[in-house]
């Protein structure tokens, strides 16, 4: 984002990250997995979908992207050495999550809801999922959270949906909103409804 | 800009909530991908147009979420799939490569274990994708997928043909250089990058905005790969080598002292 300043005059001794290109509109074949929406296999208790659409700044929805989503599971831990309260495995559940978009640019991901994860200082973040957009037109991804409707108290604890600048209009973004199956989740590239997206 | 500025975009600066030192402390990760990626609003490159976000990114403190990620294993990759010139009747069309380099992070350590994903045009520059209509043939030898996990040394290594140019139709004349699409996870969710790999000496370089929406020449240098002529093979397949680097963890005052 910056001109003029090298990585390599920031911190000196290290590698510079690979930059960021594009997905293009030719990933499909590649990067679809048959179990990618599948967070927890189909018929897991409580599974749930989270669901919505990618819109550029048309409203038009977007048939060439990818959405990718990770989260802790319902008590809140990652299967991952590097959560310092240790690696949980919790059943099935991978955590991880992939779907490109269709023509209309749906997504759907079947997964359980998070629990809430601490955050620095003694914090703790309200029930969220980390998501990734990919998509033609787009030269980094972009990185947003879904938290949820139904958890306004949690919310109003959080310590990133609390301290946004932008009031009501700009954290309503960041809310999925409850569906009969799961939540609803759109994803606004542009435009008056813009996701906010954060840089990580 | 200032130091203040900068730090402050870098996120360096006094962050929205306590800092480390209370509570759990989380690994962080580096910024400095913010310094060579690319915009995000780049009109020479005409599907950005309504695509990109006009709010700026707003910077947060690395949370676990992000420090961690999906540790994806090997069950996603079958033992031919390194090979994207196998899995099919005959020999597909074009000059056979051996592609491989390293995963690394930016403070150089491998980063061994972790999934590598790539597509790619055919010889004559057509992707097995339906919504590729160029008029170019497809080749019935070749699909353009390939996967792999990187091995303890964090390596990796495909063999396949050199792609194609292809024509799009961003701006009059336009072809994209010939370019391999990697995808990597790393190990955490902040560490996930989607590039593209070109080769040595391209002509289309100096038309084609993907590549030159990178836009130190020094950062573009590290998209395209090395010709390695010791993993050149005789009588078989040219050699490239190809380093990617994901974002390096921030340096506790432990790691400091005995790096």
């Amino acid at each position: 984002m910056t001109a003029g300043v090298r990585p390599e005059e920031l911190h000196p001794g290290c590698l510079p990250p690979t930059p960021s290109q594009t997905i293009g509109p030719y990933f499909g074949f590649a990067l679809s997995w048959e179990d990618g929406p599948l967070v927890v296999p189909e018929g897991s208790e409580g599974a749930i979908r989270i669901e919505g659409r990618v819109l550029d700044g048309a409203g038009v929805g977007v048939p060439d992207a990818m959405v990718e989503t990770w989260q802790a599971d319902p008590e809140g831990r990652f299967a991952h050495p590097d959560d310092p309260r240790g690696a949980v495995e919790w059943g099935e559940f991978r955590g991880f999550g992939r779907c490109a978009t269709d023509g209309e640019g749906g997504y759907s991901i079947l997964t359980v809801k998070p629990g809430p994860v601490p955050g620095p200082g003694g914090t703790m973040q309200a029930p969220h999922v980390t998501v990734s957009v990919f998509a033609r037109g787009l030269l980094q991804r972009l990185v947003t959270r879904i938290y949820f409707g139904d958890e306004e108290e949690r919310n109003g604890a959080d310590p990133i949906l609390s301290t946004l600048r932008g009031g009501d209009a700009v954290r309503r973004t960041l809310i999925a909103d409850p569906t009969d199956r799961g939540y609803r989740f759109d994803i606004c590239l542009q435009g008056e409804d813009e996701t906010l997206f954060f840089a990580i | 800009m200032d130091e203040v500025e900068r730090k402050a975009k870098l996120g360096e600066g006094t962050p929205l909530w306590p800092g480390p030192g209370e509570g759990l402390v989380v690994p962080g990760y580096r910024r400095d991908h913010e310094l060579v990626d690319p915009a995000l609003d780049w009109p020479a490159y005409r599907g950005t147009s309504l695509r990109h976000p006009r709010r700026p990114l707003v910077p947060i403190p690395g949370t676990l979420a992000d420090s961690t990620g999906p540790l994806l294993g090997e069950d996603r990759v079958g033992e031919a799939d390194f090979d994207l010139t196998s899995g099919h009747p005959g020999e597909p069309q074009g000059q056979k490569i051996v592609l491989h380099g390293r995963v690394l992070d930016g403070n150089g350590r491998p980063i061994p274990g972790t999934l590598v994903e790539v597509w790619q045009a055919n010889a004559a520059g057509r992707y097995w994708h339906k919504v590729d209509r160029h008029p170019a043939p497809l080749d019935p030898n070749f699909t353009g997928v390939g996967r792999c996990m990187t091995d303890s040394q964090g390596r990796y290594r495909f063999i396949t043909v050199k792609p194609g140019s292809y024509p799009w139709e961003n701006h009059f004349n336009a072809w994209r250089p010939a370019h391999i699409h990697f995808s990597l996870f790393g190990r955490a969710f902040a560490q996930r990058l989607v590039t593209q790999m070109y080769f040595p000496g391209d002509p289309m370089f100096p038309y084609d905005p993907i590549f030159n929406s990178v836009r130190d020449p020094r950062d573009r240098e590290r998209l395209i790969c090395a010709f390695d002529f010791d993993a050149t093979t005789p009588q078989w397949a040219l050699g490239y080598k190809f380093d990617i680097v994901l974002r390096g963890r921030e340096q506790t005052p432990f790691e400091e002292g005995h790096r």
